[in-house]
């Protein structure tokens, strides 16, 4: 080989960065691309809605916390995950998720299918002192969130700039962004539930953090958290069908 | 005269350019801190206000008193003074910030549960500090060295340098003091809100445009394979950024916004930034740091020519690649997995091209390594590279990232990458610099980098080794069954099991802090001129080169 030749590169400032350029572009080109565009990459299954104003409050929360530095969302295709934690995790589990939780660490345990597994008064002693519940755990406190007041004003904004990423939120979902937190948080008449459930089914109604007075962050952590693994119907869901990547 | 004309001119535009984009700042300040619909943003606005003011009024009276800021050099160096402090700065803050949260996971009561405190706020602070504030000042600073004296061409632009090294400062500030108040993307490493990437955007945008406007100016026909791999950095690093937070934010007045990518897209582009943030900002912009420092305090010339070409395009081209490897056995589709393994395990063989060359830089010159603190601060950095870059692959491989993944293994890892390689080899580059930069004989004291060497090097094996045995011990607990085919332990078991791993960690931290104190305090006393205790003991070319007339010069000073 003529290594002269590179000569040629090392000489000009612009072949240089143009030859980078090229060499950098082709891997994410190659893996990230097709993910859009191959209908096999998320399955087909029932169930999957956007998230409720009220749970999207609570996933800002735990965004805004830092939990996924803990806890990941994902549970992996291993048997020992499967048993421990339930069905591995799908796609389509997190495609209304913006940005994904899948987490890269778990300093606590897995949280993707959390939802149901311990109830409103569990979450509530554990948020505000994890130790009172698991003495052995290391996770922070979270006491002031029952304290807080949850901040709506603007959700219906939210709910906006998720529609425009494709989020199928419809105009009524946004009209209806902050009844519907009130409503979810145990605040509503059987008429507007029976709306709410319509657009969102499988939503759970109750004041979750049991203070029905005012609707709280701790509110919209539980509801999330207690929502979370629970659309999807695995009885309908086939791995060996058409799904199957 | 009309040459003349003609600057003076140039010099007016970019004067009245600088003040221009310094008043626009002032005003986007304004109306994000009255408008601002959150508090954090009005907060931010205030800061974008006072620094764009601050900058505005600086620029003016230079202006009007018509002050030609010239260093002695030639070379524009005040900003790389400025940032040799930034990174000593951000360095501390970052390091502490770390033991401190390995304090927190070693003893929950530290997060004292206030939501400025807790882990979750913390963490992304300490690794943005490491990361961007210690890890992108010491790369803009060595970069801006090398650049100008192996181009052998002052810095371009008037203005600009000191936007990037200041422009670059905010950043931080605005990234970090948004974690600590709740404004987060949630994507590792990439946390900072729209506004602030935008930010980070403009200012990357001028470091660029610095670094290849000097590169065209220069003097020597050849560009120097260090501004390679800075160059690769710089310009991966903007396409990694932009693609990785693109987002939609929910008022033009709000901090918050949401990732245009979902789930299983979101994943991976969150994986290909996420993993060339290491290959490119840790890897390739600290191998060019090597390939400057190594040979010049050596006083060798690189070891292989043929192997820096090779290894160069290899590097950049698979590192690319390697991403999906984060993500095995989760939702995202096996043929993106299986190519993120081969491709992380081919990527193996050009990064130890690199270790090779720098580590075989020093052949023939071995026993510096006994005399010389600095070289070995330097060359043990290189061979922490090599290991890193081994056990990388090795984690990649499906089976065996089975065990790795989710825990603490994956976090000994990269502190082996981060303390032993980026740290290190940034060490021992400001030991070289700032005798060289503030025109001193020699290092304040040699006999305190070799006790920082030792203290650090204890601080990082303990480290390493705990999180070693913590992490394959946790893998295997989650995995364990009983006779009965259940499984073994409960999710708690495996954390209570993690307790004395992360006492051993966080002193192991600790000792790294430690460290680090000695280097600033030599540093500092280095700066202010103080006479050095033991010059006679230290090589000739720790003093600045003002100081060591006619020696052999190689690379390029």
């Amino acid at each position: 080989m003529d290594w002269a030749k590179h000569q040629i590169i090392e000489t000009s400032s612009i072949l240089l960065l143009v030859g980078i350029l090229i060499v950098v572009a082709i891997g994410g080109l190659v893996e990230i691309a097709p993910l859009f565009w191959l209908s096999s990459t998320i399955e087909k299954v029932q169930g999957m809605r956007p998230y409720t104003p009220l749970e999207l409050a609570g996933r800002d929360i735990y965004v805004r916390e830092g939990c996924y530095l803990c806890h990941s969302q994902m549970i992996r295709s291993l048997k020992d995950e499967v048993e421990r934690y339930g069905h591995y995790s799908l796609a389509a589990e997190s495609m209304y998720d913006h940005p994904f939780q899948w987490g890269s660490k778990r300093t606590g345990p897995d949280l993707a299918r959390v939802g149901g597994k311990y109830s409103d008064e569990w979450h509530r002693a554990h948020m505000t002192d994890p130790r009172a519940v698991v003495p052995e755990s290391v996770m922070p406190g979270y006491p002031f969130l029952a304290k807080r007041e949850l901040d709506y004003r603007n959700i219906d904004q939210n709910l906006n700039a998720l529609r425009i990423e494709g989020v199928p939120y419809t105009d009524e979902d946004i009209k209806d962004a902050k009844a519907d937190i009130e409503l979810q948080a145990g605040g509503g008449d059987a008429e507007g539930l029976k709306a709410f459930l319509a657009r969102y089914p499988k939503a759970q109604v109750r004041s979750f953090d049991g203070d029905p007075s005012y609707v709280s962050e701790l509110d919209a952590v539980i509801a999330y958290l207690q929502m979370l693994g629970t659309l999807v119907d695995f009885a309908k869901f086939d791995a060996e069908g058409p799904n199957l990547r | 005269m009309p040459a003349m004309l003609q600057r003076d001119e140039w010099k007016a535009f970019s004067d009245f350019l600088a003040l221009a984009a310094a008043a626009l700042c002032v005003i986007v300040g304004l109306i994000l801190a009255l408008a601002g619909e959150d508090r954090v943003i009005a907060f931010h606005g205030c800061l974008l206000l006072g620094a764009a003011g601050l900058a505005f009024l600086f620029i003016l009276t230079q202006i009007v008193e018509k002050k030609e800021p010239r260093d002695a050099t030639g070379y524009a160096d005040g900003v790389i003074r400025a940032g040799v402090i930034a990174t000593v700065f951000w360095g501390l803050a970052g390091f502490l910030i770390g033991d401190i949260i390995a304090w927190q996971l070693a003893f929950p009561v530290l997060n004292l549960d206030l939501p400025w405190t807790n882990f979750g706020r913390l963490r992304p602070v300490h690794t943005s500090a490491v990361i961007f504030a210690f890890g992108g000042n010491a790369l803009i600073a060595t970069s801006f060295y090398v650049v100008q004296r192996t181009c052998r061409a002052r810095l371009a632009g008037r203005w600009s340098p000191w936007f990037v090294f200041w422009g670059y400062q905010l950043f931080i500030v605005l990234a970090a003091t948004g974690y600590i108040l709740g404004v987060t993307q949630s994507k590792e490493y990439a946390e900072p809100e729209w506004y602030v990437d935008l930010w980070l955007t403009f200012v990357w945008v001028v470091y660029f445009l610095v670094f290849i406007a000097t590169i065209a100016k220069r003097r020597e026909p050849h560009i120097y394979v260090a501004n390679w791999f800075y160059l690769a950095f710089i310009v991966t690093i903007a396409m990694l950024h932009i693609v990785n937070n693109l987002a939609v934010p929910i008022s033009l007045v709000s901090s918050k916004s949401y990732i245009i990518y979902s789930g299983v897209q979101d994943a991976m582009t969150q994986w290909w930034y996420g993993h060339n943030a290491v290959g490119f900002f840790l890897t390739a912009g600290f191998l060019g740091m090597m390939y400057y420092f190594v040979p010049k305090r050596a006083e060798r010339p690189i070891y292989s020519y043929r192997l820096s070409v090779v290894h160069f395009w290899s590097l950049i081209f698979i590192y690319i690649w390697a991403g999906p490897h984060h993500l095995h056995y989760t939702a995202l589709p096996d043929w993106a997995q299986t190519l993120g393994m081969t491709f992380s395990i081919i990527l193996w063989m050009p990064s130890w091209g690199g270790m090779i060359n720098g580590l075989m830089t020093l052949s023939g010159a071995w026993d510096k390594l006994r005399t010389d603190p600095v070289i070995r601060m330097l060359i043990v950095a290189v061979a922490f590279y090599g290991m890193s870059t081994f056990e990388g692959p090795l984690m990649s491989i499906k089976s065996v990232n089975a065990l790795s993944h989710y825990t603490d293994w994956t976090i000994g890892h990269v502190h082996s990458g981060a303390l032993g390689w980026v740290a290190f080899i940034t060490f021992g580059a400001l030991y070289c610099l700032v005798p060289w930069l503030w025109h001193r004989k020699a290092l304040y004291s040699q006999r305190l980098v070799e006790w920082h060497f030792w203290i650090a090097t204890l601080g990082i094996l303990l480290y390493i080794t705990s999180m070693w045995v913590s992490g394959i011990l946790q893998g295997l607990m989650w995995r364990a069954y009983d006779s009965q085919g259940f499984l073994e332990y409960s999710f708690v078991e495996t954390v209570e099991a993690m307790h004395p791993f992360y006492i051993i960690r966080a002193t192991g931290g600790l000792l790294f802090v430690i460290g680090s104190l000695l280097m600033a305090y030599n540093l500092w006393r280095t700066v202010r001129g103080d006479e050095p205790v033991d010059a006679a003991d230290q090589p000739r070319v720790a003093a600045a080169p003002e100081f060591r007339p006619g020696e052999y010069v190689a690379p390029a000073e």
